[in-house]
């Protein structure tokens, strides 16, 4: 991760987070009600989704907006999805199952939720390694292909929240609504893209290859 | 001499008028009227007194250690409660505008003595006790309840069921007014309806409660009559029941009706059936702390010594 001395990037950084001052306060002072850890574990993957949403929403607010220089935000809310994807696990595993390895491997199995979550949480994991500048230039063209399954963590982790729930899918399906447009934007671009490029290729030239036969 | 001390009663230790003036009610209640609560007694609870109406009942069989109560404040600010919000802890207030006066309850079916019963009525016939009972919900959490009540089977005997009578049915009150999920008919099917076969429902662990904590059942805990069965997952124990049917045939229940791959008419706890989504093998005791351990769950919640019997010949896996 490059640090920069830049004023806006530093005060997006603190405010990035603000959730977790938060929290911290809500649990000094017992304002998380009957079931802490869980609305704790709940708090923290709400803000792993969101800094995730974030993170996707970027790319088509550059595109519409024309505003360049959005990368480096990027970059940090793809690796604050990543901090409070960290934390949320890191809860689940030593707080909610108080890191008893046989507690833990039996709900993973039975809990077919956990699944998605754990391959959204390795996906972001492997893209919060390969975030530094260092990382992208050694990987070159596989960075990009590598960074694509952000897309997969997306659905994975909307699945995950999806598949807990006893039926009251509201708040999911606020989340999904803003990932389809998100991700419907870059299917309308890219087919957009296809159809400029395909109209970009010289016919006649092509022709006059054949004919120099 | 007089020697005047320094101490005054401070005003939040002086006993509310109102329930100094009941006292001879209580007291009467409690030991002359041969621990029968009178009906005027219950009455004044339910215009919304909310202190101590019940003192020092006798324990119901099977209670578990007073010590492992929940602390009544979680109790009741954490209950899923669809029919106001999907939100355990917003059900709290919204739950109060329930009306609950003059309640009835209708019995039907295959029973000698059909008929619709004034609540207070039904509860003037019956011995109120406390019973210490753990309550283990669906989404692996569980708490442990002094709730007050009295057996279902007490009740049932009154209404003589016919041989034929194998299953209870049991149904909430349907009340779209009050009862904001009832009004956009979101998610389930309203009114709520559970069910329990007849050996379930007059085991002697299964209660009628109408109060918590010596106090009268405040609304969002299933005001002013629910069913508590401890060795069941939490959704069977139904609230605000208003009808008691007697059948042939096992009812359908809501639950079933909404997703019957993911839970059955019997959802008896069991650590070792998972339900297709989560694991149900450990659950977490609200109240004990930010680091206090999951807790294994038990089969049939700890009660199996009372029920694993009546399920001596059934296959759990597919039963569940």
């Amino acid at each position: 991760m490059c640090i920069r001395n830049n004023n806006a990037w530093t005060v997006a950084s603190i405010v990035c987070l603000l959730p977790l001052f938060w929290l911290l306060f809500d649990i000094a002072y017992g304002q998380l009600g009957g079931n802490p850890i869980q609305a704790i574990h709940m708090r923290l993957g709400d803000w792993a989704l969101r800094f995730l949403w974030i993170t996707l929403a970027i790319t088509p607010i550059q595109t519409m907006t024309k505003w360049r220089g959005m990368a480096d935000y990027r970059q940090m809310f793809g690796l604050y999805a990543f901090f409070y994807a960290s934390l949320h696990v890191l809860g689940y595993l030593f707080v909610d199952h108080g890191g008893v390895w046989k507690l833990i491997a039996i709900d993973i199995l039975e809990s077919a939720y956990i699944w998605f979550g754990v391959v959204a949480y390795i996906i972001v994991l492997l893209l919060a390694i390969t975030s530094p500048n260092t990382a992208k230039k050694r990987m070159g063209k596989n960075w990009k292909k590598l960074h694509r399954l952000i897309y997969y963590a997306a659905a994975a982790s909307i699945v995950h929240y999806f598949w807990q729930l006893k039926g009251n899918l509201l708040q999911p399906l606020f989340y999904l609504t803003i990932i389809v447009f998100l991700l419907g934007f870059r299917v309308i671009v890219w087919m957009k893209n296809r159809r400029l490029s395909q109209l970009m290729i010289p016919k006649g030239k092509v022709i006059s290859l054949e004919d120099s036969d | 001499m007089i020697i005047k001390t320094e101490k005054s009663i401070p005003a939040n230790e002086i006993t509310d008028p109102q329930v100094f003036h009941r006292r001879r009610q209580m007291i009467k209640a409690m030991f002359a009227g041969a621990l029968l609560p009178s009906s005027a007694c219950f009455n004044t609870a339910l215009a919304g007194s909310d202190s101590r109406v019940w003192n020092d009942l006798p324990k119901g069989p099977f209670s578990t250690d007073t010590a492992a109560v929940t602390p009544k404040n979680l109790v009741e600010n954490y209950t899923n409660y669809y029919e106001f919000s999907f939100n355990k802890e917003d059900s709290t207030e919204l739950a109060q505008s329930l009306r609950t006066e003059r309640w009835s309850v209708r019995i039907e079916g295959e029973v000698e003595k059909p008929g619709e019963y004034f609540l207070e009525d039904i509860i003037a016939k019956q011995t109120l006790k406390e019973y210490v009972y753990r309550f283990r919900c669906v989404e692996a959490w569980s708490m442990v309840v002094p709730w007050v009540g009295f057996p279902l089977v007490d009740l049932i005997k009154q209404a003589q069921p016919l041989s034929n009578a194998k299953f209870v049915k049991f149904t909430s009150v349907y009340q779209p007014d009050t009862m904001p999920k009832q009004r956009i008919k979101a998610m389930l099917d309203w009114p709520y309806v559970e069910g329990l076969r007849i050996d379930e429902a007059t085991h002697p662990l299964t209660i009628l409660a109408v109060g918590m904590y010596g106090e009268v059942l405040p609304k969002q805990n299933g005001a002013p009559l629910r069913l508590v069965v401890p060795w069941k997952y939490g959704f069977k124990s139904i609230k605000a029941i208003v009808k008691i049917e007697f059948l042939k045939r096992a009812p359908m229940t809501t639950w079933q009706a909404f997703a019957p791959n993911e839970y059955g008419f019997y959802a008896n706890v069991n650590p070792s059936v998972p339900h297709p989504r989560w694991s149900q093998a450990s659950e977490r005791r609200l109240g004990s702390g930010l680091f206090a351990p999951r807790r294994q769950t038990e089969l049939f919640n700890g009660y199996g010594e009372q029920v694993a019997a009546m399920y001596s010949d059934l296959d759990l896996r597919h039963f569940f």
